[in-house]
């Protein structure tokens, strides 16, 4: 990559010094100056179609005339002059807006754009403000786009943002431009759901209301009234940072929270639209006891909950707790001091308690480290693991589709990357070499350069193979001639590129995947390559709970006398049988979770915990980075924070001193003081006693209204705002205006600028990081001087068929696999429904016709699912769809046995 | 009404209640007075004319919470507004309401009045000092500050009438202008005496220990109930007191043909309370260091001169 | 001086002038249809509500007396799910009816609202809304915006254009 230089431009005269790889818009904003725009997107590059962004250039001192030029086109070249506040550039943009609003509808009362929309600061900052064209308006059709998007063609201005993001930066093909002149549109070829995962960043990419959140309009807010607080994602295991919003005790929406080295501009949909289970009608909102054995379980108040479980606690009994790689590092840690580490279990199944602790192992060894998001996009050579990362890891997909392009970009020469119609001409759909070996088929294959489905063994055979290739002191693996023609192929592709990238994780459940993945990526490092490892792990803190839970892998023998769940449904951890003798173990079962589950049916005490709109925490993601999550609101009534529950039954069982903690940074200090791995949590965010100027951090923003009505209709009297102990933000408008620094952003706003697009105001340079740097600290970064330890030798044996058998494989969908967006409507009316998928082939052998029921042995149970076709399944396995109810807590891979069901 | 001590005793305690009626009742007629001076009602809706307004206003003022602040001086908070009734209405002794009606005849009345209005003084310092309180502070410091200066050149307006009377005795002083007000030879002293009751008694636009517009309420921020009550009757006792002594030493008091004494008495007092009234509805606030330098350099000045003028006449005349 | 001496005879005349008080409640005075009194939600000429739940109106009000939810019928026509003015706090600026764009707030010249219940002053959307257009009689915002509803279909608004078709490629 070119270095990149400072260069000197002036504007208006001014001297302002910028970044030479910058065209002169992204220049000018990085200055703090404000140009309008509306085709340009960071993310997206310049394609100069909007006309919006002219200044004029001047030839050098002496030009007094200049010419008009678009800013988005032209390089911040050294001296460069140009004037933003020249009459005759001002009076060009004022005619570009003019005819861009000639159709524009009279709809901002009634757009849910209004209030933040780019196109009313892109207005006002131009100075357009009265309509002179006297025409009629042209009009459109809008489609239906499925639970997500909401469609009002009328708005659009013919940016073609949407189309960019969706087919160039997503790589989707069902939406496009239609028809022509003054009458584009964009849309489906006919009304139905949009095909991608990220379909919901079109609302943030949209400069105007085209598209909207359909999930936000059931219950509609502006963006000034929304109470937010910074957060991060915790629906897999990737951590993006969101901002989610609420208003009247009702969490209305997620928004991107940018983060230069982790999402970026963008979310997926699952993690834009999983909110759903905060409002949820599963939702536990008050502590429940079952005061006769095998009788319901009914509310109480909390204090004869926190006694009763006091007293269950009393006179030695044997108490065994078990956390949640879901819940926040404090909750987990404060449940470890309550029982001891020898009786703390962490909460995840054996097998991926074993799987994260060799991910943890081999990030904090080196010498690869872990590959952030935005190392994944820069990566420029890309082996895929047994990953399906649209649907396991969905943003690492985005990011991966960015990295398939940085060959043919570096090697077309002189046309900067911003430059994006002409490196999209230049390079022609060309793409770097990114290699996948999978299961099944996956959504990432049309950027593929070569594609392997094969069962979970071959797929670490052929890691290990790459990795021989690369290295003779490797293991050799013995693979078939054809997968080492291609392992050698891979091989040679990976030592070609200047940062090369290998992506593994655990949605196989194959230790030998990650251990081969570890090896190419070290065969890579001894070859003097700046090789990158990124695995996927599946909960927002799994990483976070294996560094914590050294000593109890997978879930205890026996319940003792009483067992403490948090937030953790055990029966997506075991299979039922084995949930069930360990509930049963237990003389009392005492969960605290925020969503009712099968566990919560059969716990004794149930006490209602803080979800993560409600809570603040620490999270530990993929990549070993720890990142803070504040409370956006607090929750009504008996619902509070997992470790102050756990507070409370020490304190009701007369042992404060095992968790003695009253504030969040008090847990999070002893967290990091006890677990080495752990100790530079607290530098995740600033902490509670953080103030600028004297003053918090207001979570509400200066416009917010109904402060004296919302809650008139109970007491004429405002209520007091809840005090906020944990963090340095404040539940208020009040408070410090400036910009705080960037983990404790609540929301991007700044004068003019309403829109989304806000974040340029944040951002040191546009595009990079954040003012003050990315929030999160990394806990695993190994020095990469360190020398590439022993080689993982245990190859596995090639995978061969059974006859009778099938190997049940998981295959993971991005709506429906996790546990806590699936209770979200507009997710669950996408989930996949349970399948049984096996090869057409094999499915011939059976005599099996599609739609036909099949039932499926597992572990002794039978399961009755309908038959899916998958072509590209090998044959000999049966794919399974992970981590959905009645199927998540059976260990996959296993051999089953299938047969054809009759029809009920 | 034979009896000597009977007699006292009527005349005692008929001025007194007079005299606090009057103050209360000013209550309603200073507000119907601003009413008219400023076109429009004032008080007219509780009782014939509004009168009962003065009612309604006492029987808030009882009820209403009498609060001490916890920060007081308690005793001395106590104290302050009692002092200012007190010294205002021991001062109405020695006014002559005719001939026949008076508390007392002292010979030195003047002197005792000078004294009396002197003590009413430590009402305002008392009060605002007690209170512990920025605003009453200052209230009661620039009391103190107005009272001292205002003092200076009352007393000295006053000699010129003593010089001509030969007299403290008030009685005689009437007397003395059976054939001419002494209006008219000590105009400047009549000028000057008014300006310095006007202060005395912190009346508009002599009212800067108030001073509402800047000082919440001066020094008696922190009064409320009964207490602020009092400070309220000692400043229309004070206003009662100064014009009565106007007419009194510049009007000839009872003096007049036709009419009954005592009527004239209270028609030249209630002429002179009434200008007290539309000075309030006129006249703005000064700047307190102009209040001071009138004071000192344009009032002290002008009652010198004028007691020289009159020292050296009545030298001339004897 | 003689300035005070002026002012003290200019006022002291005051005497003969004509009382400007109006003796209310016996006497009514007249109040002007601008007056910014009592707040009403009014209705469009087709005698459905106007109110389209912008929150404009909320944002304006300096002291934040105002609070509503937005909600859509089927046909996707907003309007507020509730909307509660609190006048208790209420200082009568007319801010919301600046803000308001579809004319549906409006003050009246109804300034008669005393209650011994400060409770009793905080009004609901019943409370608010009339059965009229209000000062506005002709406006019907539905009939200038692009959004379709109930009754009306895309291009079928004033001054529109009937729907393109995308599918069409004449020039």
């Amino acid at each position: 990559m070119e270095v990149m230089r400072r260069v000197t431009i002036f504007v208006d005269g001014r001297p302002h010094s910028v970044l030479d790889d910058q065209n002169l818009l992204q220049a000018c904003l990085s200055a703090g100056l404000d140009l309008p725009y509306f085709c340009w997107h960071p993310a997206l590059g310049s394609v100069g179609a909007c006309r919006q962004c002219a200044v004029k250039l001047f030839r050098d001192a002496s030009d007094r005339r200049g010419r008009i030029v678009m800013a988005c086109m032209t390089p911040a070249a050294d001296s460069t002059r140009i004037s933003i506040d020249d009459a005759e550039a001002r009076e060009f943009r004022a005619r570009v807006i003019e005819w861009l609003m000639i159709n524009h509808p009279h709809d901002c009362p009634v757009c849910d754009e209004g209030g933040e929309c780019h196109l009313q600061d892109m207005t006002v900052m131009t100075g357009h403000v009265r309509r002179r064209y006297r025409g009629l308006k042209r009009t459109f059709e809008n489609q239906d786009l499925g639970p997500f998007i909401n469609h009002e063609m009328n708005r659009c201005i013919q940016c073609y943002r949407c189309v960019r993001f969706y087919r160039d930066f997503a790589g989707d093909r069902d939406f496009d431009a239609f028809s022509l002149r003054n009458q584009v549109y964009f849309g489906r070829q006919q009304d139905g759901t949009l095909e991608s995962e990220f379909s919901g960043n079109l609302v943030e990419v949209c400069p105007t209301g085209v598209f909207t959140d359909k999930s936000f309009k059931e219950h509609y807010t502006r963006k000034w009234d929304l109470q937010t607080a910074p957060s991060i994602c915790v629906h897999c295991g990737l951590g993006c940072n969101t901002i989610p919003g609420e208003r009247y005790g009702l969490l209305r929406r997620i928004r991107n929270r940018y983060n230069g080295e982790v999402n970026g501009y963008f979310l997926c949909d699952r993690g834009r639209y999983g909110y759903g289970f905060v409002n949820g009608a599963q939702r536990i909102r008050a502590p429940l006891l079952r005061r006769e054995l095998g009788g319901p379980a009914a509310p109480v108040e909390r204090q004869e909950a926190l006694a009763r479980i006091a007293a269950w606690m009393a006179d030695g009994a044997r108490v065994v707790a078990i956390g949640s790689p879901r819940a926040s590092l404090e909750a987990n840690f404060a449940l470890r001091a309550l029982v001891g580490p020898a009786h703390f279990y962490g909460g995840m199944s054996a097998a991926e308690s074993r799987l994260t602790a060799l991910i943890a192992q081999i990030l904090q060894r080196g010498p690869a480290p872990a590959a952030s998001l935005q190392e994944a996009a820069e990566a420029d050579a890309v082996l895929v693991l047994g990953e399906d990362v649209t649907n396991s890891a969905p943003m690492l997909a985005l990011s991966l589709r960015q990295a398939v392009r940085r060959q043919p970009m570096a090697a077309a020469r002189g046309i900067p990357p911003w430059d994006d119609h002409a490196m999209r001409q230049v390079t022609q759909g060309q793409r770097g070499p990114l290699f996948l070996a999978t299961l099944a088929a996956t959504r990432l294959e049309d950027v593929a350069r070569e594609t392997l489905r094969a069962a979970p063994a071959d797929i670490a055979r052929l890691g290990f193979a790459v990795a021989h290739a690369l290295d003779a002191d490797a293991p050799s693996a013995d693979v078939d001639a054809p997968a080492h023609a291609l392992a050698g192929r891979i091989a040679a592709a990976l030592l070609a590129a200047g940062q090369p990238l290998v992506v593994a994780g655990m949605s196989c459940g194959s230790e030998d995947m990650i251990r081969a993945a570890a090896d190419v990526a070290w065969a890579l490092r001894r070859a003097g390559r700046p090789a990158r490892l990124a695995f996927v792990v599946p909960e927002c803190d799994s990483l976070g709970a294996a560094l914590m839970t050294d000593r109890n892998p997978g879930l205890p023998q026996d319940g003792a006398d009483l067992l403490l769940v948090m937030e953790n449904d055990l029966y997506r951890r075991a299979d039922t049988d084995t949930v069930d003798s360990l509930l049963g173990s237990a003389r009392h079962v005492v969960l605290i979770d925020h969503t009712a589950h099968a566990t919560a049916a059969a716990a004794d005490a149930v006490l209602p915990a803080a979800t993560f709109a409600e809570a603040t925490g620490t999270l530990v993601n993929n990549e070993g980075r720890a990142q803070r999550y504040f409370r956006v609101f607090a929750a009504a009534g008996d619902v509070q924070e997992s470790w102050r529950w756990i507070h409370d039954i020490a304190a009701a069982a007369g042992r404060t001193r095992d968790a003695p903690w009253t504030r969040l940074d008090d847990v999070t200090a002893a967290c990091a003081t006890a677990i080495p791995p752990l100790r530079r949590i607290v530098e995740a965010a600033p902490g509670a006693a953080f103030r600028i100027a004297g003053q918090k951090i207001p979570r509400e923003p200066p416009r917010y209204s109904g402060r004296t009505a919302m809650h008139a209709q109970v007491d004429v009297d405002e209520p007091k705002p809840p005090d906020d102990p944990d963090t340095p933000l404040a539940f208020s408008m009040e408070g410090y205006a400036g910009r705080p620094p960037s983990p404790l952003i609540p929301y991007f706003w700044s004068p003019g600028w309403n829109s989304v697009q806000a974040v340029n105001k944040f951002q040191e340079e546009i595009a990079g990081p954040l003012a003050g740097g990315d929030p999160g600290v990394r806990l695993m970064a190994p020095s990469s001087g360190t020398a590439p330890p022993a080689y993982f030798r245990e190859v596995p044996p090639a995978f061969a068929r059974r006859d009778g058998h099938w190997l049940a494989v998981p295959l993971h969908h991005i709506f429906g696999s996790d546990e806590l967006s699936t209770r979200s409507p507009p997710v669950a009316s996408l989930a996949a429904q349970p399948y049984a998928a096996l090869n057409p082939d094999d499915a011939a052998e059976l005599g099996l016709n599609g739609g036909d029921l099949l039932h499926v042995q597992l572990r002794g149970i039978s399961h009755r699912l309908p038959l899916r076709f998958e072509p590209a399944l090998p044959k000999g396995l049966l794919g399974l769809p992970a981590g959905m109810d009645g199927l998540a807590g059976i260990p996959l891979p296993d051999w089953v046995r299938v047969a054809k069901a009759e029809a009920p | 009404m034979n009896h000597p001590t009977g007699l006292a005793l009527a005349n005692v305690f008929g001025i007194l209640i007079a005299l606090l009626v009057a103050a209360a009742l000013l209550i309603w007629v200073e507000r119907r007075l601003l009413g008219v001076w400023q076109d429009r009602y004032g008080p007219v809706r509780v009782g014939p004319f509004g009168i009962l307004q003065v009612v309604a206003d006492m029987i808030k003022i009882f009820v209403k919470e009498d609060w001490v602040p916890p920060f007081a001086d308690r005793a001395v908070f106590v104290l302050a507004p009692a002092v200012s009734v007190v010294a205002a209405v021991l001062a109405f002794a020695v006014i002559p309401i005719s001939p026949g009606i008076g508390v007392v005849n002292l010979n030195l009345g003047l002197l005792f009045f000078l004294a009396m209005s002197s003590l009413a003084v430590y009402g305002v310092v008392l009060g605002g000092w007690a209170s512990n309180d920025k605003y009453s502070l200052l209230g009661a410091l620039r009391g103190a500050a107005q009272m001292l200066g205002y003092e200076v050149f009352m007393g000295l307006a006053l000699m010129g009438v003593v010089m001509l009377a030969g007299s403290f005795d008030l009685r005689r002083i009437v007397e003395a202008q059976r054939h001419l007000w002494f209006v008219v030879p000590q105009f400047a002293g009549f000028v000057a005496f008014t300006v310095a009751g006007i202060a005395e008694t912190r009346r508009l636009p002599f009212d800067l220990p108030e001073a509402e517009s800047e000082l919440v309420a001066g020094f008696h921020t922190e009064y409320s109930g009964l207490k602020f009550g009092l400070f309220f009757v000692g400043e229309y006792v004070g206003v009662l007191l100064v014009s009565a002594l106007i007419a009194t030493l510049f009007l000839g008091g009872w003096l007049g043909p036709w009419l009954p004494p005592a009527l004239w008495f209270l028609l030249k007092t209630g002429f002179f309370v009434a200008f007290f009234i539309l000075l309030r509805a006129s006249l703005p606030r000064p700047r307190y260091d102009r209040l001071m330098a009138f004071g000192w350099k344009a009032m002290l000045p002008l009652t010198l001169a004028n007691l020289l003028v009159t020292g050296a006449v009545v030298l001339a005349g004897s | 001086m003689w300035s005070s001496l002026k002012t003290l005879w200019t006022i002291f005349l005051h005497i003969f002038r004509r009382r400007e008080t109006i003796q209310y409640p016996e006497q009514r005075p007249s109040i002007p249809p601008r007056w910014r009194g009592r707040i009403v939600l009014t209705r469009d000429p087709d005698g459905a509500e106007r109110c389209v739940a912008c929150y404009l109106c909320a944002a304006a009000c300096p002291p934040d007396c105002i609070s509503l939810q937005a909600t859509e019928d089927e046909h996707g026509r907003r309007y507020p799910a509730f909307f509660r003015i609190n006048f208790s706090r209420c200082i009568f600026c007319g801010y919301c009816e600046e803000a308001c764009p579809t004319y549906a707030i409006q003050l009246t010249p109804d300034f008669e609202m005393g209650e011994y219940q400060r409770h009793n002053l905080v009004y609901e959307k019943e409370d608010l809304l009339i059965n009229g257009p209000g000062k506005y009689p002709g406006y019907n915002f539905y009939r200038v915006a692009g959004l379709a509803i109930g009754g009306k279909g895309k291009g079928e608004a004033e001054n529109e254009a009937p729907p393109t078709d995308p599918r069409s490629l004449m020039p």
